[in-house]
């Protein structure tokens, strides 16, 4: 090799160069993801006009929006014929939206703080360690329920804001330091779970507090009684438990009916209850409940006893194939032939009954799915163990069973809280319900439409958007990578 | 069979409860509440205000019951029905009365085994379209489309009416009147049709009513009246004759300004019987001398109900029609208080 043969060698390495304008950044980007191609150009084209095309339409709307006057015919007059929204029902109505519009004005405060208990009760449910964004948003949800009730109004939007960014910030930072979120808050917060629904019950319904404490006391029986005698079988536990916990329902109803005014709060029937707490008690309270009945049917659609079994598939498939809107002209209308004149069964109890039936139904062949995918040798492998029935479900199947119907679970449940909505046929005034009827029948908001609407579209999606969301986290979170 | 026989049993049992309880007027006093069925929301005859208190023209009705029975015009418990649960309501023993712009047929009045008990509005399905279609009557709309309440007597008196004068249309179904304004706005339909009074109703909610008109024809008769359940006259009586006694205390020129010093003694005896200050008219009915007293004063008599809730100083703006006494050349008349 000499050096005459190469006419040049560089002996420094050459500066790094940037990329082509069109290899990097925005341009990049958009080259790739907006303009790749004749097609995709087009495509972008059309989706531009189409946004611009909506946000034209949308902005004065929102922009224009009137707050303050107290009917339609006045919004008309501020806004002299521009476009703009008439958001005016909303501050006008928004509790007749929340609570229905018989629900005591001076008693709000009660279904409000029930709504926060239930964040608290529902919290050691869904998180084993509590994510610290998690207490902090908690955190600040309860500063500004607390200063909206110490205010006593809704139009003290930038103190509240203020205050509750506060909070935000020194529990993030103390909470953490103090090992808030660490597994045994949670068990602790699990106690606050255990007495919601008695809480929560006697908060929303009132009346005394001794019925409610009744209730809780037959249950606590009930556990007691089931712990004596689990070691013999499971259903000779569950036998007892139900004997005693009737036993004190039973002698607990005297003592209720003897003290009627004993820390009574004012009582509230269903009757009146309404706006989107009505969707929410019945969403949470069905959901709750058809959780552990579809379990149940689940497991006794695959029991080897054939009355149990065959009276499983019987109430499922049934209940599957009789539309949720049937069901509930049946609690609201057929019942009522039947059941001796002048009994006035709940109406929110015969709905939920109904509710929970159905979703049950649903979660029953969910979970059925899931045990179906569980391999064979998951059963073997516990019955080679020595675990009886009841210990091989609780402890090797329904935990991976359950686990693979997650999304079919949620599926259920964000299905069955926008199917509350349907109450509103049986003339009972949820969220549409009050819409539909009395607001939009009114003299002053008859023809406001899309702002009504809109108000239940982003309630309704907040809620569903977070479940979704949460069961999403839920399944990272329990990915032990099998598949 | 054997299903059968345990279902016929049940509906027997169930039919023989419902014979049993035949006294409302003593479950009314001793609930110290009327139990009255109203719509969930209906501009001008029933919607709840912003505090969520009752008002409306249906709702006067119930409340005039309760000042006649009960002596209390709050006394009601207002019991909202969709029309899918209103005769059922009432069947079961849920409500006393339905007060809910109910149409008095043949078959609901035999076969659904209901009594009607008079007419507080007499209403009939009309028109409407936008002034821009030049349209001056209902004859001239062949080919139009329509928006129509499904499930509804207007359907049926529609397609009577459209094929009686051999013209064509094109339904669009809806299922509520609120579902109906913005579709008929949208100009999804060239006609809207529905009651009379639910059309000025709706006109009247418009952004610019004077862009909308609704034809002069009437095709249907729609005579909306409170009723009760069959077999229980004694009960029936009360509601029929205090409806009777809110329409003639306005055609005797009582009102609930000038009732306490008509109920001192009047010159006109009818006045007196109607106010009990002579004959025992009240007894009669099973309640006392100053039911149709407390009623007229607790609400008005019918002008002034008509007046305050869908008269024409309303939004509504219902002009009296056919809805005017018989002396002004209306329909009302009520049979004397004799």
């Amino acid at each position: 090799m000499s050096k005459s043969d190469l006419s040049f060698v560089r002996t420094e390495m050459l500066p790094e160069q940037a990329p082509p304008v069109t290899e990097q950044g925005v341009v990049k980007w958009l080259r790739e993801n907006l303009f790749a191609g004749p097609i995709n150009t087009v495509m972008t084209l059309i989706s531009l006009v189409v946004i611009y095309k909506i946000l034209v339409g949308i902005t004065p709307w929102l922009a224009n929006g009137v707050w303050t006057t107290s009917s339609l015919a006045e919004c008309r007059e501020v806004l002299q014929g521009q476009t703009g929204g008439c958001f005016s029902v909303l501050t006008e109505r928004w509790n007749q939206l929340l609570f229905g519009f018989k629900y005591p004005v001076e008693e709000y405060w009660r279904p409000t703080l029930a709504f926060v208990l239930l964040m608290v009760a529902i919290t050691p449910v869904l998180f084993q360690e509590l994510p610290r964004l998690f207490v902090a948003a908690a955190a600040v949800i309860a500063t500004v329920v607390l200063v909206e009730l110490l205010a006593g109004a809704a139009g003290l939007a930038v103190p509240t804001v203020v205050v509750g960014g506060l909070g935000y910030w020194v529990l993030a930072r103390f909470g953490a330091a103090q090992g808030w979120g660490s597994m045994a808050v949670s068990r602790k917060l699990l106690l606050v779970t255990g007495l919601f629904p008695f809480v929560g019950y006697w908060l929303i319904w009132g009346g005394t507090v001794l019925a409610p404490l009744v209730a809780l006391v037959g249950v606590l029986a009930g556990y007691m009684a089931f712990r004596r005698f689990e070691a013999a079988s499971f259903a000779m536990g569950f036998l007892a438990a139900l004997v005693a916990a009737l036993v004190v329902w039973y002698l607990g109803g005297f003592v209720t009916a003897a003290a009627q005014d004993a820390l009574a709060l004012p009582e509230v029937p269903s009757r009146d209850m309404g706006g989107f707490m009505l969707n929410m008690m019945l969403g949470t309270v069905c959901v709750s409940l058809s959780l552990p009945i579809g379990i149940v049917l689940a497991l006794g659609r695959q029991s080897d006893m054939p009355i149990i079994k065959w009276i499983c598939v019987v109430f499922i498939e049934f209940i599957r194939g009789v539309p949720l809107i049937t069901l509930l002209f049946v609690a609201n209308v057929v019942l009522a032939y039947f059941l001796p004149p002048g009994t006035n069964f709940d109406l929110i109890l015969r709905v939920i009954i109904m509710i929970t039936m159905f979703s049950s139904a649903y979660i029953a062949e969910v979970i059925r799915g899931g045990l179906a995918a569980l391999p064979a040798g998951q059963y073997e492998a516990a019955d080679s163990l020595g675990l009886d029935y009841a210990q091989s479900m609780r402890l090797i199947i329904l935990p991976q069973a359950l686990k693979i119907s997650i999304p079919g679970i949620v599926n259920v449940a964000v299905g069955l809280f926008k199917d509350t909505t349907l109450v509103s046929v049986i003339s009972m005034f949820d969220l549409v319900g009050m819409i539909r009827g009395p607001i939009l029948a009114s003299t002053e908001w008859n023809g406001v439409y899309w702002e009504l609407w809109g108000f239940a579209v982003v309630l309704f999606f907040v809620v569903c958007y977070g479940i979704s969301q949460y069961s999403q986290w839920l399944e990272r979170q329990l990915q032990r990578d099998h598949r | 069979m054997k299903k059968t026989v345990f279902l016929g049993a049940l509906t027997v049992a169930g039919l023989a409860a419902g014979a049993a309880a035949a006294a409302t007027l003593d479950d009314v006093k001793a609930r110290g509440k009327l139990n009255c069925g109203v719509t969930t929301g209906l501009v001008g005859f029933a919607a709840p205000d912003a505090n969520g208190n009752w008002d409306g023209f249906d709702v006067g009705l119930c409340r005039a019951i309760a000042a006649a029975v009960l002596g209390d015009a709050a006394a009601v418990e207002f019991v909202p029905t969709t029309g899918k649960t209103r005769f059922t309501a009432l069947a079961s023993g849920e409500i006393d009365v339905l007060a809910r712009n109910t149409t008095w047929t043949f078959s609901r009045d035999v076969d659904l085994k209901f009594d009607f008990l008079g007419v507080n509005y007499y209403d009939g399905q009309g028109f409407m379209v936008p002034k821009s279609l030049g349209v001056s009557s209902a004859k001239e709309l062949d080919g139009a489309t329509v928006c129509i309440q499904t499930g509804t007597t207007t359907e049926l008196n529609l397609a009577d009416f459209f094929r009686a004068n051999n013209i064509k249309y094109e339904p669009v179904p809806i299922e509520t009147n609120a579902e109906a304004q913005p579709l008929y706005l949208e100009g999804a339909c060239d006609v809207y049709t529905t009651d009379a009074s639910g059309l000025a109703a709706t006109r009247a909610a418009f952004e610019n009513p004077q862009d909308h008109v609704v034809l002069p024809e009437i095709i249907s008769k729609e005579p909306l009246g409170p009723l009760v359940r069959h077999g229980d006259n004694d009960w029936g009586d009360i509601v029929r004759w205090t409806l009777n006694a809110l329409i003639a205390a306005e055609e005797l020129g009582v009102t609930s300004a000038n009732i306490d010093e008509m109920a001192g003694g009047t010159n006109n005896p009818e006045i007196n019987r109607l106010l009990g200050t002579e004959g025992t008219l009240g007894e009669m009915l099973g309640l006392d001398k100053d039911w149709a007293m407390r009623a007229i004063k607790s609400v008005g008599n019918y002008g002034e109900l008509f007046e305050r809730n869908i008269g024409e100083n309303t939004p509504i703006g219902l002009s009296r029609g056919l809805n005017a006494q018989w002396t002004n050349g209306g329909l009302l008349y009520s049979p004397p208080f004799r």
